[in-house]
């Protein structure tokens, strides 16, 4: 179905290229459940801030811990938090969206004047203000970033269902007498599929560098394990004397955003 | 929160970096640039005021200081922290106040004399000396600063060795009469201190109004952001060289090199030797040390810490030596209890060879203790101190060998004072813990099962009686004996393994190139008065 798509030119450049790009990106991630080069907190003093060279391929860091392994645990760990992170977001989201969208009236009136105001603040002060109260660690970061995401998902299923709730369709389904969860689970919620994908990609995105950004504040995943986001909190101070410790994070964090971002663009101009 | 503030411009120079690819939600982006655009600024500002010739130095001078924390209190007797005293030490003064070499020299007073039985301390206040709102210090003032912290005004008192005062007399202008209860080899040290300085008696609101007879008064200050002092023109003694300067909250251990060659700040004390490596020309790095005991302090109430044996193997689990290679390529002290070299005749350097490294031994010792396959526990580390968080990264990685789990939990200063030290809500931190004075009891008074601040819950019959020895022996003022009696606890604590000793770490002070006159304390002290501009 891919190459055919390819040949069809039913799939535009951009997605192509995303596509490869997450695919080695995710065949990394998937590779550092089972191995890394290297014990990613070995630590080792002959080869602190050791350069790139063919034993360790992205060099080595303050504590002569192998980066490549380092990057590949922290894409890990990285991922699976944006992962979960956008979970949490879809399925409220979905939930709020779907359900006030089809109602509408009182319900939606009072849940989205409530999805306002938290969305009118930035998500990552919102997830530092969940921190603050309940504390560091990945989990956390997971949840208060998870809420945070709720309300933009929200805005677009609830603009979904408004569309579609006046559809012949719907309409015919409830004359049928089809239950209003089968209706708006079974018979809307699927024709909301690709609007819903390409915003998954760009929360997904976002997630990513939500979490950089607060382990990189040292707020997410603690020391010694890696996060993108903290190996280039870390990395800062060696900028000068050791600048592949910087540079490689900050690579992948691009490549992994890049390459969800040109999925999305791609699906959506589909 | 606030002070993850500052942060978020590196967050944001990432993000707008990453989001412009991604081509997301705007209004972050915007308010990164808005960010980046303001430190710029600054940064220009200062700048230029570095390269403008300065012809009369003295007169007109600046210099920006980073500091790792905000105060804890402008009160002195109320301030915990030890980052917060260093820098009241600037502000306030005691009767009498420790010089570079550890010596106690008059201040407020311009002398003192002491009765033979030691009970009674005369002081003779200085001629002129000045508060910093212009009024001049009277008897008055001292013997309320005094009764406030020995709590004869009424309440508990503020420093626990204070409660030996039996009073304090002003029988002239001039003269100020400390009887104590017992005689106390100690007491002159702990009237040395910051906590003990003397405030004006009519001025009920110090923690917004700080008024003290120190070298700088302050002006001004922003929560989480900076402390902005002025140098006090009428200062009794030597004034200080450098007439403003602003203290800058740094809370982001990262973010010092950065801040040191963007010109945001000029000097910074206690950079760790990675950041000192990565300085410039531009600036000197000064090496001296940082008279403290970092160690993994232990709950020693908390299962499993509460089992010598468990204790004992995590001691013998660790490297001291491997560790400071890590950390400050090799530079640093191993200690083996809680005592530094500064203290001179009370400190035992056998005692940091206690436990030498065997992981053998160490995993017998946890069999014994029943712990076979290990276990795990959480280690609390503040977020502010860069070495405390690599040396808690090497320690983790030596406990593996014996099959121990160390978390780190990276926690804010704020929280460490109320959860760690005050809530003793712990299983294991890794901090430094210095002295206020150059007495043995600032460094070990904590450990006796009933002092206000035994943090770790330490609990030992032998320790106590040996404490209790020591104190009695300074009472009949025998000092041998005394200091026989702390080298016992000292002993006590080591071989009890009361917490996993490491290192009295090394201090390097980064100063840009055009300021000198950095001086090293063998106690908690930066003294700024000292310092001047070179060019």
């Amino acid at each position: 179905m891919f190459m055919k798509g390819f040949r069809n030119k039913k799939y535009p450049p951009n997605f192509i290229i995303g596509a490869v790009i997450t695919g080695i990106m995710l065949l990394l991630i998937l590779m550092s459940f089972f191995y890394t080069p290297y014990d990613t907190t070995k630590m080792d003093s002959a080869s602190k801030l050791a350069a790139p060279s063919l034993r360790h391929l992205m060099g080595c860091d303050n504590f002569g811990r192998d980066i490549f392994s380092r990057v590949l645990k922290g894409m890990q760990n990285t991922f699976v938090i944006a992962f979960l992170t956008v979970i949490i977001g879809t399925v409220g989201g979905i939930i709020i969206g779907a359900f006030t969208g089809y109602f509408g009236g009182l319900l939606d009136e009072v849940l989205m004047r409530i999805i306002d105001v938290v969305f009118a603040f930035p998500s990552i002060l919102l997830a530092l203000v969940f921190v603050s109260i309940f504390g560091t660690g990945r989990y956390n970061v997971v949840a208060a970033l998870g809420v945070a995401f709720i309300p933009s998902f929200a805005r677009i299923v609830r603009s979904e269902f408004i569309k579609y709730r006046e559809m012949d369709y719907v309409k015919s389904a409830r004359l049928a007498g089809v239950g209003r969860l089968r209706i708006i689970f079974v018979h809307i919620l699927p024709n909301t599929f690709t609007v819903l994908v390409s915003s998954i990609m760009i929360g997904f995105n976002n997630a990513v560098l939500a979490e950089a950004g607060m382990s990189y504040l040292g707020i997410g995943v603690q020391p010694p394990d890696a996060s993108l986001g903290s190996m280039l909190s870390e990395s800062q101070t060696y900028l000068f004397s050791a600048p592949w410790y910087a540079i490689f994070p900050g690579l992948m964090i691009i490549l992994l955003v890049l390459g969800f971002s040109l999925l999305a663009d791609g699906i959506k101009a589909k | 929160m606030t002070k993850r503030g500052k942060n978020v411009l590196f967050a944001s120079m990432l993000l707008t970096l990453t989001i412009a690819l991604g081509g997301c939600a705007g209004d972050k982006e915007a308010k990164g640039s808005n960010e980046i655009a303001q430190t710029q600024t600054a940064v220009q500002t200062e700048n230029t005021e570095n390269t403008v010739p300065k012809t009369d130095a003295v007169a007109d001078s600046h210099i920006t200081i980073g500091v790792p924390q905000d105060l804890d209190s402008l009160v002195p007797s109320l301030s915990q922290g030890a980052g917060t005293q260093e820098i009241l030490f600037n502000i306030y003064e005691g009767l009498i106040k420790p010089d570079s070499d550890g010596n106690l020299v008059p201040a407020v007073a311009s002398d003192y004399t002491m009765s033979e039985d030691g009970l009674t301390y005369t002081f003779t206040l200085r001629d002129g000396i000045q508060f910093h709102n212009g009024n001049p210090v009277t008897v008055a003032d001292v013997k309320y600063s005094i009764d406030t912290c020995a709590g004869l005004n009424g309440g508990d008192p503020i420093i626990s060795a204070f409660s030996n005062i039996e009073s304090v007399e002003t029988p002239d202008e001039q003269t100020i009469i400390i009887k104590l209860k017992e005689s106390s080899s100690s007491f002159l040290a702990i009237l040395a201190t910051v906590e003990a300085a003397i405030v004006p008696a009519d001025v009920t609101d110090l923690q917004t109004n700080p008024i003290g007879t120190g070298p700088y008064k302050f002006v001004s200050r922003s929560l989480q952001e900076n402390v902005i002092l002025e140098r006090f023109d009428d200062y009794w003694g030597e004034k200080a060289h450098i007439k403003d300067i602003t203290l800058k909250v740094l809370a982001d251990a990262d973010s010092i090199v950065m801040n040191l060659e963007g010109g945001a700040v000029d000097m910074v004390a206690r950079v760790s030797t990675a950041q000192a490596a990565e300085l410039s020309d531009s600036f000197e790095v000064i090496e001296g040390t940082m008279n403290l005991v970092q160690a993994v302090y232990l709950n020693n109430t908390v299962a499993p810490f509460d089992n010598e044996q468990v204790r004992q193997a995590l001691c013998y689990a660790i490297n001291k030596q491997e560790i400071l290679d890590f950390v400050s390529d090799g530079k640093g002290t191993p200690v083996g209890s809680s005592m530094f070299p500064a203290f001179g005749k009370y400190y035992i350097e056998e005692l940091s060879d206690t436990y030498t490294t065997d992981i053998e031994k160490a995993k017998e010792l946890l069999a014994e203790a029943g712990y076979a396959d290990g276990f795990s526990f959480t280690m609390k580390v503040p977020s502010n101190y860069q070495q405390h968080i690599d040396t808690a990264q090497v320690v983790a990685e030596q406990l593996k060998q014996i099959g121990v789990t160390a978390n780190i939990e990276l926690i804010e200063w704020e929280t460490w004072l109320s959860d760690v030290y005050q809530g003793r809500d712990f299983e294991a931190t890794l901090v430094g813990v210095d002295a206020s004075t150059l007495t043995a009891g600032a460094m070990l008074s904590r450990f006796r099962s009933d002092a206000h601040n035994n943090f770790i819950n330490y609990n030992n019959a032998d320790y106590d009686a040996a404490y209790a020895n020591a104190l009695a022996s300074e009472a009949a003022s025998d000092d041998a004996k005394a200091t026989e009696y702390y080298k016992e606890c000292e002993t006590i604590l080591a071989e009890t393994a009361a917490n996993v000793y490491i290192q009295d770490m090394c201090e390097l002070v980064a100063v840009r190139k055009g300021y000198a006159g950095y001086e090293f304390y063998p106690l908690y002290i930066q003294d700024f008065s000292k310092l001047y501009i070179t060019e």
